[in-house]
């Protein structure tokens, strides 16, 4: 882990909570922290540079852009393991995939621009491994937000 | 908030985006400038008036099409490498009630009601646990578990032991 100042973590805990919107958004937040403007820009570019912070912007809520996105799950048997991450992943749609210590042992996200491809990918990974595929749409969304205190 | 052009029309969906909101949408899904007057700067490059975009940017906030205007911490390089997918099977006629409270736990990014996948999946509640360690991420799922009571008849939590895919889930025509 990279080592931080105090400068850096007041940054990192106050980024996370939002931007304002108007004419000199950081002028106003470097007031908050008790730094100038152009030390709160320059570590704001030093820790996305150093990947620290993957991403600073509008964090669009994708459902409602249009788009759709879908947990699911394979219980793969061990021996398959890697062919089968290996034809999963190969799929586009396919955000993210994690190996998780369960029966149900593969855990991926699909993300499409159109949510009636959901269902297509779904079938096709079944077809091309064999492995019935778990599906678990979100029906209720309680709560989305990663605030890490550093 | 003030929508100084095109006034938006909402349906019962919500916010109906027009043309120039996929523009601003496809000029910022992947960031803003870094600079002392960001919106200017992006308002300069899609040529309109900043007072625009800045409204329009508002509308979408209200509107919750954009989540917030923020920093995205990589957690693993802050040190918080462990994280649990904590899944509760909750009675059905408190998850409503106790869902909301559980993603209100500081240790939970994430908190959704999904189906249950019976016999495999008896869970209907999902909780992203985050922490340094696992130790951390187990003192979370025991807030949980406390919280949740009776209402709960069983949990699991499942850690990640290997990532293997990551990448972004941007969309590239922005529902259009």
């Amino acid at each position: 882990m990279t080592a931080l100042n105090d400068t850096d973590r007041a940054i990192i805990n106050r980024l996370q909570d939002g931007l304002p919107v108007m004419d000199r958004p950081f002028e106003q937040v470097a007031g908050e922290l008790g730094i100038s403007e152009s030390l709160l820009i320059e570590r704001l570019e030093a820790l996305l540079d150093a990947g620290i912070l993957s991403r600073f912007g509008p964090m669009y809520h994708a459902e409602r852009l249009g788009g759709a996105f879908c947990l699911a799950a394979l219980a793969v048997p061990e021996d398959r393991f890697e062919q089968v991450a290996r034809t999963v992943n190969g799929f586009d749609e396919v955000a993210h995939n994690y190996r998780r210590e369960h029966e149900l042992n593969m855990w991926f996200v699909l993300a499409t621009d159109d949510p009636r491809r959901i269902a297509a990918v779904i079938e096709g990974i079944e077809n091309r491994t064999g492995l019935d595929v778990y599906d678990f749409p979100k029906l209720d969304e309680y709560y989305v937000r990663l605030h890490l205190e550093v | 908030m003030t929508i100084t052009a095109t006034p938006l029309a909402r349906d019962d969906k919500g916010y109906q985006l027009d043309e120039t909101d996929r523009r601003i949408i496809r000029a910022t899904q992947a960031g803003l400038p870094v600079c002392a007057r960001p919106y200017h700067r992006v308002a300069d490059r899609l040529e309109l008036d900043v007072d625009e975009l800045m409204g329009r940017l508002r509308a979408m906030q209200e509107a919750g099409v954009i989540r917030r205007i923020a920093a995205v911490p990589n957690h693993y390089r802050l040190g918080f490498q462990a994280n649990g997918m904590s899944v509760w099977d909750v009675r059905n006629d408190r998850i409503a009630e106790l869902g909301p409270r559980v993603g209100e736990l500081e240790c939970v990014s994430h908190c959704y009601r999904r189906p249950r996948r019976r016999p495999v999946w008896p869970y209907n509640l999902f909780a992203m646990v985050h922490g340094r360690t696992r130790e951390e991420v187990m003192a979370g799922v025991e807030d949980i578990a406390a919280l949740l009571g009776e209402a709960c008849r069983r949990h699991d939590v499942l850690f990640s032991s290997e990532i293997l895919k990551k990448t972004g889930l941007r969309l590239s025509q922005a529902g259009s």
